[in-house]
Parts: C-alpha cells; structure tokens; sequence
C-alpha cells in the first residue's frame, strides 16, 4: 500500500500552507488530496478583492490568491481529482481517483476540509422547490468559472461579510439584487455594511425578517417574508442562501478517529479567512513537524 | 404519429410505466402520454420508497391484492433489471399504554392478510433489534418483510424494459381531449394526435380530470401532501428496521426510514389540499418533523439535515383503488392509487392486464424473447460506477461525469434538472448543489431541449 510520511485532505488555503510548510521543515514526502479539478479551494471562485494580505501583504482577488496558493505549492505532491471516502483509525485512507479505489497510509493525516455554507433544505425553508434557489458559493461559480447569470433579481437571505461577498458577485453579471433580509435587528457584517449595500449597490437592507417560503412553479417568482408578524411577499425570480458557515466534516462525523489525524483551518470552525486559515495551516504544519521528530 | 396503437397509458408514473411494460412484454403496440417533461413528474416523484408486504392494508381489498403481487414480483424480476431490495424489515412502535393494547389487533390483521411471518415483540427485544430507538418505546410488532428500494430506478427499468419492446413514450405530451368513435380513441395532445384502441388512465391527481373523457369520474382526487425530512448519511447507521406508528383510522402516520441512498428520513404528514402539482413545505411542520424524528431517536439531535421535500400522494374518497374497465368506451381506469402505488404497481399492472383480458380480448401471446433493460443503480451497498474510477462530479453523492453524460443517452434521457437528479443523485446531498450545481448546470446546458 502506497504509505506516506503526512497525508493531507483538501487543497485549500489552510491545506496547501500546510504542505508548504511541512516541505520546508523538510517533511517532503507529503501528499495533498484534492477532490477538485483545481486546488485553491473556495478562493478559486471569489471574483472579487479581498484576498491575500495576511499571508502575502498584497491584495488580490480570491482566484488570484488561489494561483499563488498552486505556485507556492509547486513540487510538491498535490493530486487533484481525487476523493477520500473514509478514514480509518490506524492511519489509513480509502481513496476514488479517476482510475478506481485505492488505498494509502500516512505517520500523520491532516484535516483541512474546510466549511460551506447551509443550504436552503437545512434552513428547514417553506415553499416550493423552484430552480434558482443556491448558496453564495454556487453563485460564485457560476458567475466567475461558468460565466453564466442564474437570475436577474434574486434576493440575498443573510448579512454576514459573505452576504457582501454575493452582492459583489451579483453586480459583476448586473445581476440587481432586490432586497438584503437579516433576521435579526442588526446586519451581521461590520456596521456600515447596510448603508454600503443601500448607497453604493442600492440593495435595500431589511432587518428583523424573517423569509418564510419560496414561491414557484418552475423558476423561482417571488418569497414570502415576515417582518413584526406581519406577511408579505417579495416579487424576485431566486433566492441566495448567504453564511451560517458550518464545517465540511462529512469525513469525521464523530470527531477525528485517532491521534494520528489532526485538523486546521475552517473545519475546526468558526468561520476564519482565508489568510487565516493560511496561517493556520502554517501552525498544524510545525504540530506535524514536533509530532514526527 | 399517425400509427394506431392498442393502448394508450394516460400518466408516466410508476404504475402507468408498470402498465406499459405489462402490456409491452405481452406484444401489444403501446404509446404512453405524460404531461410532466420527464417520467415521475407528478405522485411518483416524492414518496418514501418502501416495499410493503401489505399487512396493514385493509383485508380482502384490491389495494392488498396488487401490493402482495407487485411485492411478489418486484423481487422475481430486481435482479434482471439491477434493482436494490435493502432489507431492513419493519417495526410498528407502541409508545403508550393504549398503543401497546392495539398491538394484538395488527398481528391479527397481518396473519389475516396473509402475512404470518408478523409477530409482537417485547420491550427487551426491540430494544436488542434497535438500541438508539428512544428507551420509552413500550413493544413493538415486527415485520420481516418490509423493505427499502429506490423509487425512481425502479419506474425507470420498467420504462426501459417497455420501450426495448416497442412501446413509445412521450413526454410534454398532456391530453388535451378526447374522443371515443368506431371503436378508437383519439386523444389530443401536446405532441399530437394519438390514435389508439384502448385508453388507460393512470393519470394519478390528475385521475379524476382524465376520466371525464370517458364517464363522470367514479372517484374525485384530495390530493395528500406528504412532507418529508432527510438526515444526513451518518443517521443510516442508528436504524435498521423502519420505524412505523401505530395507525390511526386516517393515515398510516409518520415513519422513521434509512434511504436507498444511505440517508434516514422521515415523513410522511398527511394534508388534504386543492392543489395538484405543488408541493410545498412548511417550516412549522418541517421543524415538528425534525423534533419528532429526535424524540423517536435521540441521536439524530446531532445529526444534519440535507434535505427536506414534499410529495402529492393521489388519495380519493374511496377506502379501496379504483380499478375497472369500462367495456363500452375501451377504457380502464386506474385512479385513487394513494401512498402504495410503488409496491402495488406491478400487481396493478397484472390486474388491468387480466381486465384487458376479460373486456376486450386475450392477450397475445407473451413473445417469447423478453428483453431485459438493468439500469445504473444508484443505492449504497452495491456496486457504483465512481468505485470504478472516473471524475467525481457531485461530491456529496459520489455522482460521476460518466454518470450524467449517460442519463443523457438512451431511448430515455433525462428530460429536465429533476429528472436528470432522479436518475443520479447528483446534487441531492447534504450541501444542495454549493459545490457542483454550476458546474453541473454547465455540463447540462442544452441537453434538456432534447427529444420529447
């Protein structure tokens, strides 16, 4: 069985900082399994600025980031396209590639799956199931990898920084979102961030509301929200499900299965940027490093 | 289509594609309408895949017959067509006193339906059968034979076995009219007119509308809303048998599942409504679904939900189906087939066909060459193309390239998103399309507008 020094699951930034560490702590017989085409993780389809400046002081775009994520990682054991489908105590992995199952084994695996954000199913949402209903990162993808425009006038469900991120994304196609709801009283993200979305995109921030239902036959044609105990619907053709981050932990759903595996980044929860989980990936790579010598 | 057929199935579910094949395999030219853009657009499209033995059903009635003889052959004929029969077995819970009284009556029913394997189990022993099920659970009856399957591979084998022996689908394709001269229907619709012998309607909530072509309708459709909530694939593992309520004279309650796919589930309410294609759910439900699921199995407290959906089971007023053949009119209704239309589907298919039979003719003789059409299985437990190798597409249900681009080929490609999700999971996990929908939308673009 093919048998490694340090294992690590998911190219991210947290994953591929790691790795790169790692190697130059010379530990380099470490392998990077990525299930994507492309290593880089979320980053690969945040089209806009933000990105970079805890790890690199220079701001860039997330796919920016995600290329100087590939090219700081380059000679090193990264495999795209390949999937780990179990973890077993002793070390072992079981692994789909394109050319069947396999199976590998590491002194040490690292967990660096990362987060997504909850779906509309999760939210326990009401309603149809209309297309035009997705995360911020579906949208991203659509519009920055596939170029494609899902809907004109969706509303955006949520006001964490992401919630700003999708806003971004929207204008990027002139998409013109028709409202921003936030549960809450207050928006998530930093204060300004509803006079931003008011002034500078104007999206209309509602507080204190509360989406109840998506309506629609086939597409997405309008949602009914609460605000007060009061019901109202809002005319918009698809909804954006924004945040309420939770850690892609389908590989360790009762926790890591031994002391052999450790995890980093976004994972571990709760949500940190991606400079952050650059750095975090630095940290678990020197752990690594103490726990081999 | 300016051929004549012997038959029109009026509706693509699963018991009008269980009709088609029927009469198909018995050389019979066959056409099937459904209004829907792909098959199982309408009841068949969000049930609870489970295969009844019938024990509950109500003794002596035609629902009993055609479930014991659908369940009977679904099993003769899984293996040729590649379907999954997980065997989990059942569990009808007594949660109180009065519950617990009610047990002898359903074994009794049981044994009288002909199902003598059913037995009443203590306290002790459905704890040693299923340890995470709440310890406030009282006793229990036990039934061996029910069984998990995937609800849409199995529509979908008998759509390809009858259309591997001629018979025609068409999908877009809702009648508009119909009209009964010189011995023949001639149904319009969508796609053009039909011409064809004998009509069956199978048209499931749209039964009641249908019939009108032919006759006041002997039954009228409440369409059922059932919703559903579906834990994610760790909650597989805290259950085997399926976990039934005692029944009320209303509804058969709501049950606890494992799913073809490695999920749990569990549904269905049982809401009367107006309207016939929508399902919708609701949050205040769905939360009391999700609480009542935690009550029943305290670990699921923990446990993530991936999806939530509602399905229109087509109820009407009658107790019973309703299933005859109208002689003068050359027509055959088969309506009100309610929440066990899955298991009893191949039964009714037997049944209309000894009403054909009986009304309007032997039929010919089965051809001796029977084509056989496995399709991909989708279900945990067994053999799935991504073990083989290829690009992983949709990483939550382990859904490959190679697997969308073939529900694309065939006599049968997917005629929309839904359809193409039922032929491969794809995008039906845990994070609902975050990390594949654009590149599956991508992948799809333009290969829907196929042919109808």
């Amino acid at each position: 069985m093919e048998s490694h020094d340090v294992v690590i699951v998911g190219g991210g930034p947290t994953g591929l900082s790691a790795a790169r560490r790692l190697a130059d702590l010379g530990i380099r017989d470490v392998v990077v399994i990525e299930r994507e085409a492309l290593a880089g993780g979320i980053p690969r389809h945040c089209g806009h600025l933000g990105f970079g400046w805890q790890s690199h002081r220079r701001l860039w775009t997330g796919p920016r980031f995600a290329a100087e994520l590939r090219k700081s990682a380059k000679g090193l054991d990264v495999r795209t396209a390949a999937t780990v489908l179990e973890l077993l105590k002793d070390g072992q992995l079981r692994i789909q590639t394109p050319s069947g199952l396999g199976e590998m084994t590491a002194k040490h695996i690292l967990i660096a799956t990362g987060t997504r954000e909850t779906p509309c199913s999760a939210r326990l949402v009401g309603g149809s199931r209309p297309h035009g209903v997705m995360n911020t990162g579906a949208l991203q993808q659509h519009v920055y990898l596939h170029h494609s425009k899902p809907f004109a006038r969706p509303v955006i469900v949520g006001s964490e920084l992401v919630s700003f991120s999708a806003l971004l994304t929207c204008r990027h196609l002139g998409i013109r979102p028709v409202a921003m709801l936030e549960e809450n009283p207050h928006i998530s993200a930093p204060r300004p961030g509803d006079l931003i979305a008011r002034f500078i995109f104007g999206v209309p921030v509602r507080t204190s509301t509360k989406l109840i239902a998506i309506e629609g036959r086939k597409n997405v044609e309008a949602v009914e929200i609460e605000r007060r105990g009061k019901r109202e619907r809002i005319i918009c053709d698809g909804v954006i499900f924004t945040g309420l981050f939770r850690p892609e932990t389908a590989l360790i759903p009762t926790g890591l299965p031994s002391a052999k595996f450790s995890s980093a980044g976004n994972v571990r929860g709760p949500l940190k940027t991606s400079g952050e989980c650059w750095q975090q990936g630095v940290l678990a790579a020197e752990d690594i490093a103490k726990r081999l010598a | 289509m300016e051929q004549r057929f012997d038959i029109a199935v009026i509706g693509g579910g699963v018991v009008g594609l269980a009709i088609l094949r029927r009469f198909a395999i018995a050389g019979l030219k066959c056409v099937l309408l459904e209004r829907g853009s792909d098959i199982l657009s309408g009841a068949s499209k969000g049930n609870s895949a489970l295969l009844h033995t019938g024990f509950d059903a109500p003794p002596k009635s035609l629902e009993l017959r055609c479930m014991k003889a659908g369940y009977a052959e679904y099993l003769r004929i899984r293996q040729k067509l590649n379907l999954p029969l997980i065997e989990s077995s059942a569990i009808v819970v007594a949660w109180n006193e009065a519950e617990l009284a009610a047990l002898p009556g359903i074994v009794e029913k049981a044994h009288k339906n002909g199902v003598k394997d059913v037995r009443a189990i203590s306290q002790t022993e459905l704890r040693l059968k299923e340890p995470k099920l709440a310890n406030t659970a009282l006793g229990g009856v036990f039934v061996p034979g029910e069984h998990i399957i995937d609800a849409w591979s199995a529509p979908l084998a008998y759509a390809h076995q009858a259309l591997a022996h001629g018979a025609v689908i068409l999908r877009n394709a809702e009648v508009t009219d119909g009209d009964f001269a010189r011995d023949a229907w001639t149904l319009a619709s969508k796609q053009g007119k039909i011409t064809a012998s004998i009509v069956v309607n199978a048209a499931g909530n749209f039964g009641d509308l249908v019939e009108l072509m032919a006759r006041l309708s002997p039954f009228t459709i409440s369409p059922r809303k059932g919703q559903f909530v579906v834990f994610d694939k760790p909650a597989f593992k805290l259950l085997r048998a399926i976990i039934l309520p005692v029944p009320t004279a209303r509804t058969k309650g709501v049950v606890i599942f494992r799913t073809a796919f490695g999920n749990l589930a569990i549904g269905p309410t049982a809401e009367d409504q107006d309207e016939r294609e929508i399902a919708t759910c609701d949050q205040d439900t769905l939360s009391w679904l999700r609480f009542r699921a935690i009550a029943l199995v305290p670990a699921l407290a923990n446990i993530d939900i991936s999806a939530t959906y509602a399905g229109l089971r087509p109820a009407s007023e009658h107790m019973d189906y309703v299933i005859e053949a109208v002689k003068e009119k050359n027509w055959i209704t088969v309506g009100g087939i309610r929440s066990t239309g899955l298991t009893a589907s191949l039964g009714i298919a037997d049944y209309v066909s000894q009403l054909y039979d009986k009304n309007f003719g032997r039929l010919p003789k089965k051809s001796s060459e029977q084509f056989w059409t496995p399709v991909p299985n989708l279900s945990e437990g067994r053999i799935r193309p991504y073990m083989k190798g290829g690009e992983i597409v949709c990483h939550c249900e382990h859904v490959t390239r190679g697997e969308i681009d073939a529900a694309f080929e065939g006599p049968l490609p997917a005629g929309d998103m839904g359809g193409l999700k039922r032929r491969t999971r794809a995008m039906m996990g845990r994070c609902q399309g975050f990390y594949c929908s654009a590149h599956i939308t991508e992948i799809t673009k333009g290969r829907f507008d196929g042919k109808p």
